[in-house]
């Protein structure tokens, strides 16, 4: 049994404990929002918070998330998620859409941290995740426009 | 896919009324069974009593906007605000094959130049129903009746569509329908939002991977590492009895073991010993494939295209000979391979991202022992298809193990591991290119291709005296004026198995022809762009987006400040493109600065989405350019994951600048225009830049890298 705040609620699951983080939200709690891509944290596509850091749950085993706190696309929420996600929305970024989930959580983490990233640093920080159909430009721009929304830039 | 596949057309319409009183109208063409058909409510619009608008749609969504731009063509002549559209997935029915090719295909960016004239007939037609049924209520002439916005109006009156709907579907179905002329648009080539895209930046789409069914069970499969090999013998004993394994199946190619959860399949599975039978296969590798090739260069394969004399010109004038090679590439999917199946009493179900639903069906009836009629394909949005889910492996793969357990859904998954090393290739080849240039222009070319067919492999009838449509691609459609001209293909097998990749052949040949085209011009002295401009004077529009993106792009034949500049252009699925590639820096870490393209499309329906897919077909042709391969050694695929198959990064990918022209007429293809010109764009670039002729895929190959 692993106990950890899911999304802000109290949650509980029986799974081995070497069980990937992404398999328990996947197949033990029907949260399919993070996507499997690689198993090897190489793609980025099942990136969540844990405590506010992006983390690849495809390596990340259950019991290292005992007692603490984990965010998924499902509970993104905050002025600078929802920034994110309307920025997306405005730039038209997904295409096939499956690494987006990964994408937001790893844009949402960055304006989190850096409220005004600058090119070199929106690179650093998304390189991580792979965009298969090649949205790459458009993700650029979208965390651009959330940073200015934030108020993050002039 | 750009091959066309014609067959007759022979239009006629059925209208159903739906049970619940609704509206429900198809076109079907030529080619199928009226019978068969009726299988299914089988159409693409449904007006239901509530004014619900649905949109059956034909083609899958794989990131391309299919649902959003075959929406905005019924939309248009429907009269109803596109984002008030229902769209679901179509399944398996003749209804919805493809006139473009033959079949229930999502593929050859055909499915808006497919659906332009279906789809806006199937609005238009339900919108005169619709008309006539309100004609007939209110005793008015049809023809002062309004449609707009899902309601009709004449004067004061006014009707939603819903309320008519169930009225509407006893009108004859009108025989004459006459379309807007583009002057009229309101939907079409207007900007709108993608009706998936809010969804899909909130994790809440449902790919075929996020499948859940009642009772489901997963698996994970060990296939035989040799492509083609077999299981000899396995031993499950250490896992058998483990909590939450249901059962271990030997399918033949590979051992499943499926169980109450992935993780504890895929560890199991790890635990199960297994015996291979590995086959011929096994040893095959990467130099034996290119010697296949190398060994029918010589054979003289068939014609593609030709005119005048082109070896008599050979022996006349003092031609340039070159050889290129294109690697192997894997699809790499971001959405693993998976498929979940259930096979029952009542037939067989299947959830999957696909786009074949048609193949996936016949396949799941052969492998459960079913009529195809029982098959229930259910298709799900794609996390990425570029040719990979045209291939049927999967539902063969999860029926056979479904069928082992009657009644019970299971979700097979393949690793990324699994995906790598059992994909079906992007085809290696070898280009032969001879060439003269005299007085300015090309007066004789050939070239040959030495490749194996996909086509002979998945749709064999298609292959006729040794040319496969699919593999002339990039060659049939060369738009320069050449007054000898030799084009020709050999297929030759070289024991990979071998599929259709976003852009199929063209992507191989325009590396070949548009590069060896620049060093026709640089061993005359000519500039590349006016070399090629002066083989376009019958070519106005294509000579059009050469001149444009030029331009654009602030090209220059030999710019200062260590910077240096690459172009390439040709016709692919009905679109005029062009592309220039700017680099800096030195071969040894060459920079991509920016890359610029202007296509033809003739008319854009969804305009952004159209940029979206140049952009994005430009980093797919990245990632057959810069460093991505798949070779083989001892019958393996070397490659396994995405730190050894290298897709391109944020950082990897340079600005792309984009501009799209409407020279008017039907909407050109546009999914695949974006991907084959990168390559020898940037490899005439990087000529420019270094001196360095590079005639192999991928690049860092022949001795650039990138930085």
């Amino acid at each position: 049994m692993t106990k950890l705040t899911l999304n802000g609620k109290a949650t509980t699951v029986d799974a081995a404990p070497d069980t990937p983080l992404l398999w328990v939200l996947r197949d033990h709690l029907n949260m399919t929002g993070t996507k499997f891509g690689c198993g090897a944290s190489l793609c980025g596509a099942c990136t969540v918070h844990l405590d506010g850091v992006p983390t690849r749950s495809c390596v990340t085993p259950v019991s290292a998330v005992e007692g603490r706190k984990v965010t998924t696309i499902e509970g993104l929420s905050g002025k600078v998620g929802a920034a994110v996600q309307r920025a997306w929305d405005k730039m038209q970024v997904p295409q096939c859409g499956y690494c987006q989930s990964g994408q937001v959580m790893a844009a949402t983490a960055l304006l989190s941290r850096n409220a005004k990233p600058s090119d070199a640093q929106i690179r650093e920080a998304m390189d991580g995740n792979i965009c298969r159909c090649g949205t790459y430009g458009r993700i650029r721009a979208a965390i651009n426009d959330a940073a200015k929304e934030l108020g993050g830039s002039a | 896919m750009n091959a066309p596949i014609a067959l007759t057309r022979r239009q006629f319409l059925k209208v159903t009324a739906l049970a619940g009183g609704g509206l429900m109208i198809g076109f079907r063409f030529g080619a199928m069974d009226a019978e068969a058909a009726t299988l299914d409510p089988n159409a693409w619009v449904k007006i239901e009593p509530t004014g619900k608008v649905t949109l059956v749609c034909q083609r899958n969504e794989m990131g391309q906007d299919v649902h959003t731009s075959l929406t905005m063509l019924l939309a248009e002549e429907l009269g109803v605000d596109p984002r008030r559209v229902t769209v679901v997935q179509a399944s398996a029915n003749p209804a919805y094959v493809n006139n473009l090719l033959g079949a229930q295909i999502t593929g050859g960016s055909t499915s808006v130049r497919d659906g332009w004239e279906t789809l806006r007939k199937a609005g238009a037609a339900t919108r005169m129903m619709l008309t006539n049924a309100a004609a007939a209520q209110w005793q008015v002439p049809a023809s002062e009746i309004r449609a707009q916005d899902g309601e009709l109006t004449h004067g004061r009156r006014k009707v939603s569509y819903g309320a008519l709907a169930s009225a509407a579907a006893r009108q004859p179905v009108p025989v004459d329908i006459a379309l807007k002329p583009p002057s009229q648009f309101t939907v079409i080539g207007k900007p709108l939002a993608r009706l998936d895209g809010a969804d899909k930046a909130r994790g809440k789409t449902v790919f075929g991977i996020d499948v859940v069914q009642p009772g489901m069970m997963y698996a994970a499969l060990a296939a035989c590492p040799v492509l083609g090999g077999k299981v000899a013998s396995f031993d499950a004993a250490a896992v058998e009895k483990r909590p939450g394994v249901k059962k271990v199946v030997n399918i033949g190619e590979g051992v499943a073991v499926v169980a109450d959860h992935y993780w504890t399949a895929r560890k199991a599975l790890g635990d199960v010993k297994i015996q291979w039978d590995e086959g011929p296969g096994a040893r095959l590798d990467t130099a034996a494939i290119y010697a296949a090739l190398e060994a029918s260069a010589s054979k003289p394969g068939a014609v593609v295209k030709q005119s005048g004399d082109a070896a008599l010109s050979f022996t006349s004038g003092k031609p340039v000979e070159a050889k290129y090679t294109v690697q192997m590439l894997a699809h790499a999917t971001l959405e693993p391979q998976n498929c979940v199946a259930r096979v029952g009493a009542d037939g067989v179900d299947v959830w999957m991202s696909t786009q074949f639903p048609q193949g996936a069906q016949g396949a799941a009836a052969e492998v459960g022992g079913v009529k195809p009629e029982q098959v229930r394909i259910h298709p799900q949005f794609i996390g990425g298809g570029f040719g990979r889910r045209l291939d049927l492996d999967l539902v063969i793969q999860t029926v056979a193990i479904a069928k082992s357990m009657p009644g019970t859904p299971v979700k097979l998954i393949w690793s990324r591991e699994d995906d790598t090393t059992h994909d079906f290739y992007r085809p290696p080849s070898l280009h032969l290119l001879r060439g003269v240039v005299d007085q300015g222009r090309v007066v004789a070319l050939s070239a040959k291709m030495v490749s194996p067919s996909i086509t002979a492999r998945m749709f064999p009838v298609f292959v006729k005296d040794g040319l496969d449509g699919f593999m002339t691609e990039g060659a049939a459609n060369l738009t320069y004026e050449i007054p000898n001209l030799d084009l020709r293909s050999v297929i030759q097998e070289v024991g990979v198995r071998v599929g259709y990749w976003r852009s199929v052949s063209n992507a191989l040949n325009a590396f070949a022809i548009e590069s060896f085209i620049d060093e026709l011009a640089h061993a005359a002295g000519q500039d590349p762009v006016a070399l090629r401009a002066n083989m376009l004077d019958k070519m106005p529009r294509q000579r059009a987006v050469l001149e444009r993106v030029v331009r654009d792009s602030g090209y220059r034949a030999k710019p200062a400040n260590g910077r240096a500049f690459g172009v390439a252009a040709m016709e692919c699925y009905g679109t005029h493109v062009a592309m220039v590639a700017e680099v800096s820096g030195s071969a040894d870490k060459v920079k991509l600065e920016k890359i610029s393209m202007c296509v033809d499309i003739g008319l854009a329906v969804h305009p952004d989405q159209v940029v979206a897919q140049l952009e994005g077909g430009a980093v797919t042709g990245l990632i057959n350019t810069l460093r991505s391969k798949i070779t083989v050694k001892d019958g393996r695929v070397v490659q396994t994951n995405f730190h050894d198959f290298r897709l391109p990064r944020m950082s990897d990918v340079p600005p792309i600048a984009v501009t799209v022209l409407e020279g008017g007429g039907a909407p050109g293809g546009i999914g695949e225009v974006g991907v084959p010109l990168v390559a020898p764009a940037v490899a005439n670039a990087v000529f420019a830049l270094t001196g360095r002729r590079v005639r192999t895929l991928p690049l860092e190959d022949g001795g650039v890298t990138f930085a």
